[in-house]
């Protein structure tokens, strides 16, 4: 401790330099947040798709329905437990820019299947009871200071018109990773003003043992295979996986951005640590004359190397859990997006290690320093 | 026996394949309590003398023993604690950290001990008081003027209480009256605390003020 004023008082010495370096690492580990936390949303929200629920889809796409009709037949397959059935509405409110996943589900059947969505029983009966009813993720309702028994008009952009509804009913997940910002309401609605023209945008099947799942999903999907509407029948994780999927290998594209900021950060760190090492190198020779060793000058390097780094890396990812914990812009991207306390680890451990890397050549350097000569360069 | 015994020092150094000699068989005496002040043209080997008695620098042959220490066979690690308990080194330029205070510099070889916060504080304050930079702790180099950056290089050196002083050209890039401070400083602490200094300079003004004066010149001693 004695010599961490010694450290600190050389970390003020440029303050120009470190105040720069410093803010160049926090932007890089801001980054480094802000991409894992959209691996690590993205990979929880696979994670928490249950085993126990399958999801029967259009075999050709998500886009296209499947028939009503499909319902009992599903519910007759063996080792199927409940059956229920959403569609993607694609409302608007307001106007574009204030999008958010908007379903019909059928009320019945569709709760008993998520236990993880609690809801009052009091909003819940409420909902029940009155078709234009809706029902809302919590984030939703703050982000938009709605309250229970608001009116809400959503846009329709898939099913025209505007489609006013009555919040009843707040749900929370009591899992983070279920969207907390979605917008529930009753298919039967949408099938009565849609003049009967819609249709199930897929089927979610609970099952009475998660080790049918691969047989109970052949089974489906070899029953409707020479049908008008072919399935395509996965467990619910497999589901949000092929949703991910979409966007194509995001992971390996995310790690790749990650590495190209680290070794470029990496290289800025390293060049701030020569210049400022180089700039001392009469002091170093003064203190191993003083008889500082050769071990205490490397340890002296390094720690201000690794402190500024952890200083700004410490800006950078909790920066980044702040703002993204104020803010709800990526909700409707990211259902549940934020920084989470691996990640800031994480992060911190890379801003030392960065520091660490970078100050190693003017560590060695300066614990190889001959001193005479150093002396005599001074003289 | 004296404080300091070197015999038969050679130092070389090596340019290429070309052998350069420094040093060549260097006999010297520097009793307990004496001003030896060292002399000789530029290139005569008078910092490196210097240089190998701190222990910064290894001879190519003979030995060095300071106060029975053999310093010529201590390897690097063992160097740099011998000399931060025995020997105090004043530079020719000072050579103040220029981001710490006369306090703070006067501190850094008591940061090597055991001492507590309250014995190095009451130590540096004595070094400060001792050359009249009492009044001065909390100022930074740049706040100082040439002569009173020396004192606060001469209060690092003899802080910790070394046996040898080691002093190269103290006053080379000092005004008249500041050297002559300085000098009057460095017989002081020879005199009333009894320390050995071994100085090296230029200015035969300097040299005088020594107890003993020696010639070095193309690596060879004399009186």
């Amino acid at each position: 401790m004695k010599f961490a004023r010694l450290i600190w008082a050389n970390l003020t010495r440029n303050k120009r330099r470190t105040i720069l370096t410093i803010l160049s690492v926090a932007v890089a580990l801001f980054l480094f947040a802000t991409l894992r936390s959209v691996l690590t949303t993205l990979d929880a929200a696979v994670k928490v798709g249950s085993e126990t629920r399958l999801i029967t889809r259009n075999a050709i796409s998500l886009v296209f329905p499947l028939p009503q009709s499909y319902t009992e037949r599903l519910r007759a397959v063996d080792g199927v437990e409940g059956v229920s059935w959403a569609n993607w509405f694609g409302g608007v409110y307001r106007d574009p820019q204030d999008f958010f996943a908007s379903f019909a589900v059928d009320a019945d059947t569709y709760f008993a299947l998520y236990p993880e969505m609690q809801v009052p029983p009091d909003e819940m009966r409420a909902f029940m009871g009155e078709r234009t009813a809706a029902m809302v993720g919590g984030d939703l309702m703050k982000r938009y200071g709605w309250k229970v028994g608001d009116s809400v008009t959503l846009r329709g952009t898939i099913f025209p018109g505007d489609w006013p509804f009555t919040i009843r009913a707040v749900y929370h997940p009591t899992t983070p990773y279920i969207d907390e910002s979605s917008f529930l309401f009753h298919w039967d609605y949408l099938y009565e003003r849609s003049e009967r023209q819609a249709d199930p945008g897929w089927y979610v099947l609970k099952l009475s043992n998660p080790d049918l799942a691969p047989t109970v999903a052949e089974k489906i999907d070899d029953m409707f295979r020479n049908s008008s509407a072919a399935t395509k029948t996965s467990t619910e994780r497999a589901f949000q996986a092929s949703f991910i999927g979409m966007y194509g290998n995001i992971g390996f594209f995310l790690g790749a951005i990650g590495l190209a900021v680290f070794f470029a950060i990496l290289l800025v760190a390293a060049n701030t640590m020569m210049m400022a090492a180089r700039e001392r190198t009469t002091e170093y020779a003064v203190l191993k004359a003083l008889g500082y060793g050769d071990k205490l000058l490397f340890g002296f390097v390094l720690a201000e190397a690794a402190l500024v780094t952890l200083v700004g890396g410490a800006l950078g990812v909790f920066g980044a859990k702040l703002f993204f914990g104020s803010t709800t812009f990526l909700d409707a991207f990211f259902p549940g997006f934020g920084v989470t306390w691996p990640t800031i680890a994480l992060g911190l451990a890379i801003a030392v290690a960065i520091g660490l890397l970078a100050g190693l050549i003017p560590a060695l350097r300066a614990a190889r320093l001959p001193v005479v000569q150093a002396l005599r360069q001074v003289a | 026996m004296a404080l300091v015994e070197v015999r038969d020092l050679t130092k070389t150094y090596q340019r290429d394949s070309q052998v350069i000699p420094v040093l060549e068989s260097l006999r010297l005496d520097v009793e307990k309590g004496e001003f030896m002040a060292l002399m000789g043209p530029s290139g005569s080997g008078k910092s490196t003398l210097l240089n190998l008695l701190a222990g910064l620098d290894t001879p190519s042959s003979g030995s060095i023993r300071v106060d029975g220490d053999e310093v010529s066979a201590m390897k690097p690690k063992q160097l740099a604690a011998w000399r931060a308990r025995h020997v105090g080194f004043i530079f020719q330029l000072y050579n103040l950290l220029p981001v710490l205070t006369a306090f703070q510099n006067v501190e850094l070889p008591l940061l090597l001990t055991r001492l507590s916060k309250g014995e190095r504080r009451e130590h540096v304050l004595t070094a400060l008081n001792v050359v009249g930079l009492g009044d001065r702790v909390d100022h930074y180099p740049r706040q100082l003027s040439g002569g009173q950056e020396q004192r606060v290089g001469i209060a690092r050196a003899i802080v910790s209480d070394p046996m040898l002083i080691l002093a190269d050209e103290p006053t080379g890039d000092l005004d008249a009256t500041s050297a002559g401070e300085i000098l009057t400083l460095l017989q002081r602490l020879n005199k009333e605390y009894g320390k050995t200094i071994v100085m090296v300079t230029h200015d035969p003004h300097a040299a005088e003020r020594a107890d003993r004066v020696m010639h070095l010149e193309k690596g060879v001693l004399t009186q």
